[in-house]
């Protein structure tokens, strides 16, 4: 049935079933093998650094946090980290154990859901409704705990805001015991089920030398070989106190990205286990001045993801000046061409969602510069509509109708 | 007198009305049962009834490129197709409505139009979902239609018929000879995944890959009339199994006839409902791989099974 | 992990089981889920504990309260519920602990006016949804 002269273009994107966010790949097809994908992001972009800088450290908090709904916590700790250093605050024991506490519980909940989400991409809706079936458990300790399923407002300067009670510490227990069992038949799973290995293996190969060369990081750089985990390389919080594996496998397609992960949620119970058992006493924050001094600090973070990076510039006000996030997806998406070479259309869902992509954290604000000149210019929103116009007029688009608010028509 | 009593077996029983209303009911077992097996609640009894009517109250776009005569066409095929099957089928005795020597084969031939108009929507509808899932289609054909031809047509060997009736009349007198036939049951089975384009063989509807294929276009009523098909092609199937593989319980009498007849239907369309939960979605050339390498030689078995009962026995 | 014999349907007798259980499924509006006590939900404002300092204004994220004085140490909240994130921030930075959070989380309405509660002063603890004039 191929037709191998003739190449389609097949759009999937911005809108489509298989992504969960907006995201555009032109797909360039002969019969059902992919000969190219191009891509283009920027449809979530909100202007969250922008909001940052017009909005006090302790509203920031919260801005932060809704970079993402799945890994919030991770954008809400690097960025509430960087600040503390820039204000040089040393944080209480008992605040570095809670918030790995409640950043392992995330990682819980972030590999549930990224599991049922591969199963959905390739047809295996069963898989999907277990898996999100368990991960109500952590979502409801959440939401004991912290007081919301997502976005928890756990962080604030200097510490956390709310204290584990010491009932709550079985409970927890409870919750991570039971999780492992399931994650235990998961495991499973995927080591047994025909189908499943069949549509995993051999999928989206990222071998161990592109890996590096394109940046990946997370769990698709340790599918490939890539020992590299920012918990044990740089730790933050409470890392240090704690023994766990860094799991890698090397398959280097999506069954050993779903291998890292699943690995990956047994190491997280063993970390939790030993957070409660070890919980020190001891005040859960320290008072951070409002003001926060003039320097910068870069945070890094492991998000369920991959590396999480945030940069902050204090100028001595209580508004920073310059808050960068380079959310773990941004350096993972330039493998995915790489991994969709020669590939087939039915793999691409698994093989993007194999990257876990979340393009809500990825859409910030990048500088160009021309080609030629050098030169990166900005415009006004007037400047922007006219030239908007402009392009689409040059392409046959009539605009008789239209009134350009604050200036002439181009 | 005889014209109006075919009439009225072709349109309401056991035609058209209650041939829908059972492809309807199979719809909701087949879709309760897939969410209790994942924990679910699943909808309630009349809910394909009400997706009907809720896609009959629709606007229908067709869409400018498309060819709007075969567009538009091509679920009415479909059904007519599917409906015109079930006419040949015994169901709870050996004398469906119509029979004649040979009528296997035309039913195998009319239960291939739907995938046809699926090809025929899709491509039709001009648009690049449309097309992948329409070529998608007539690609799954080769590998799940030469295996359910032959093992359907196996039983026919032994049974010296070709007509369905003829069968259930010859396996009728020789009780217990049809359990010869359950490796080509399994066959069917498997193979019927195929041909309803359920998971783990549901590439051409692919919602991650390709939308939603051959009907990506398709809305309002004519969407309706396809899922009237799909759903009705799932019964005449599923009855064609029951005829040709567990032709048992045919000389009872007609209450209790019907009882078994729905029961074995049920069974089968259960049996789909949990192949359907536990697989995931098998690529085009995994499942063309998997059919040609263990489904074609199993039906092959199946026939020699056949013909060596037929000489010794 | 150590290679494992592969079966089709590895899934098979989970599915199955579940066929015997109850549905995970909560049947809401029918079944209502509790949230916790802790649960972060709909700010409530107590008129006679504010002092009209205004810090929660300051710090609140989303810029969803205002606080209107009505008369001689009396002031009324408005808080936009369609706006408001939930974070608890103002009743945090509250000295006079003048906000409460509750677990009220079905707030959804039909018209966007009718998010916007006004705390007022005399009734202290009544909240009344209407649209407030001039804030």
């Amino acid at each position: 049935m191929a037709d191998s002269d003739r190449v389609v273009t097949v759009p999937i994107g911005p809108q489509h079933p298989a992504l969960k966010e907006p995201e555009s790949f032109m797909v360039d097809l002969r019969g059902e093998k992919i000969d190219a994908v191009r891509m283009r992001f920027g449809y979530n972009h909100r202007g969250i650094e922008k909001g940052c800088e017009q909005r006090s450290y302790t509203q920031d908090l919260y801005l932060v946090e809704r970079v993402c709904g799945i890994c919030s916590y991770s954008h809400s700790t690097a960025f509430v980290q960087a600040v503390e250093e820039i204000a040089g605050l040393e944080l209480p024991r008992r605040a570095r154990y809670i918030r790995t506490l409640i950043a392992e519980l995330e990682r819980i909940h972030s590999h549930l859901l990224w599991l049922g989400v591969a199963g959905h991409e390739i047809g295996f809706d069963t898989l999907l409704m277990y898996t999100w079936r368990d991960r109500e458990q952590v979502m409801i300790l959440l939401a004991r705990l912290t007081g919301n399923r997502v976005n928890y407002g756990m962080n604030t300067l200097g510490g956390v805001r709310r204290d584990i009670a010491p009932e709550m510490l079985p409970e927890i227990l409870k919750v991570v015991d039971s999780l492992e069992e399931r994650t235990k038949s998961y495991i499973e799973l995927a080591q047994t089920e025909q189908t499943l290995i069949q549509r995993l293996s051999h999928v989206g190969k990222l071998s161990k030398e592109d890996a590096l060369r394109l940046g990946t990081v997370g769990p698709t750089a340790r599918a490939s070989g890539v020992d590299r985990d920012v918990r044990r390389d740089d730790p933050y919080a409470a890392y240090s106190d704690v023994s766990f594996k860094v799991v890698t496998a090397d398959q280097c397609d999506v069954y050993g990205r779903t291998v890292v992960r699943l690995g990956e949620l047994m190491e997280t119970y063993s970390i939790i286990r030993q957070i409660v058992k070890n919980m020190p006493d001891g005040p859960i924050a320290i008072k951070a001045p409002r003001r926060i001094p003039e320097g910068e600090a870069v945070s890094r973070y492991e998000a369920p993801r991959g590396e999480d990076v945030h940069y902050v510039r204090g100028n001595g006000s209580e508004k920073p000046e310059r808050v960068k996030v380079r959310a773990p997806t941004l350096a993972n998406f330039s493998s995915v061409s790489k991994m969709l070479e020669d590939g087939y259309l039915a793999d691409l869902p698994i093989v993007i969602a194999a990257i876990d992509p979340c393009f809500s954290c990825t859409d910030r604000m990048v500088s160009l510069r021309d080609g030629v000149s050098k030169d990166s210019r900005t415009m006004t929103w007037e400047e922007v509509s006219r030239m908007g116009i402009r392009w689409h007029r040059d392409r046959g688009l009539d605009f008789s109708g239209l009134r350009i608010r604050g200036g002439a028509g181009a | 007198m005889s014209a109006l009593l075919n009439l009225v077996s072709i349109l309401i029983f056991p035609g058209l009305l209650f041939l829908l209303v059972l492809g309807l009911a199979g719809q909701f077992v087949d879709r309760k049962l897939y969410a209790r097996l994942q924990n679910r609640v699943g909808p309630p009894w009349y809910q394909p009834v009400a997706d009907v009517f809720k896609l009959l109250g629709k606007e229908a776009v067709v869409p400018e490129e498309a060819d709007r005569r075969m567009f538009t066409m091509a679920p009415v095929f479909a059904l007519a197709a599917v409906i015109a099957a079930y006419l040949y089928i015994p169901l709870w005795n050996t004398a469906p409505v119509f029979s004649f020597p040979g009528d296997l084969v035309v039913v195998l031939y009319l239960l291939l139009i739907p995938t046809l108009t699926f090809f025929l929507g899709g491509w039709y509808s001009r648009s690049i979902f449309s097309t992948l899932g329409a070529v998608r289609s007539i690609t799954q054909l080769f590998a799940y239609e030469i295996p359910l031809l032959i093992a359907l047509l196996s039983p026919a060997l032994l049974a010296n018929s070709w007509s369905i009736a003829g069968m259930a009349a010859y396996y009728g007198a020789h009780p217990w000879r049809w359990m010869v036939n359950l490796l080509g049951f399994a066959v069917g089975i498997v193979t019927l995944l195929g041909k309803l384009e359920r998971v783990p063989f549901d590439a051409p509807e692919a919602e991650t890959e390709i939308v939603a294929g051959s009907f990506t276009e398709y809305s309002g009523r004519y969407l309706a009339f396809f899922r009237l098909a799909i759903d009705s092609e799932a019964i005449v199937s599923s009855s064609l199994l029951a005829a040709v593989f567990l032709p048992f319980g045919l000389g009872l009498p007609a209450w209790l006839g019907v009882i078994v007849y729905l029961a074995k239907v049920a069974g089968i369309l259960s049996i789909l409902a949990l192949l359907r939960t536990v697989f995931a979605r098998l690529r085009m050339d995994q499942m063309i791989n998997f059919c040609w390498r263990y489904v074609a030689p199993l039906a092959f078995l199946q026939v020699i099974i056949d013909l060596v009962v037929k000489e010794f026995v | 992990m150590r290679e494992r014999p592969r079966r089709l349907g590895a899934m098979l007798e989970a599915v199955l089981g579940s066929l015997f259980r109850k549905p995970a499924t909560i049947r809401y509006p029918f079944e209502k889920f509790v949230m916790p006590k802790d649960f972060r939900g709909q700010p409530k404002f107590h008129s006679e504990k504010c002092s009209g300092c205004r810090l929660c204004i300051r710090d609140c994220p989303a810029q969803a309260i205002t606080i209107a004085k009505v008369g001689e140490k009396k002031f009324e909240a408005s808080i936009d519920l369609g706006r408001c994130v939930y974070c608890a921030q103002c009743a945090e930075t509250c000295p006079r602990k003048a906000i409460d959070i509750s677990t009220e989380f079905e707030l959804a309405q039909l018209e966007r006016g009718k998010l916007r509660v006004v705390f007022h002063a005399e009734a202290a603890s009544a909240a009344c949804p209407e649209e407030s004039a001039g804030s």
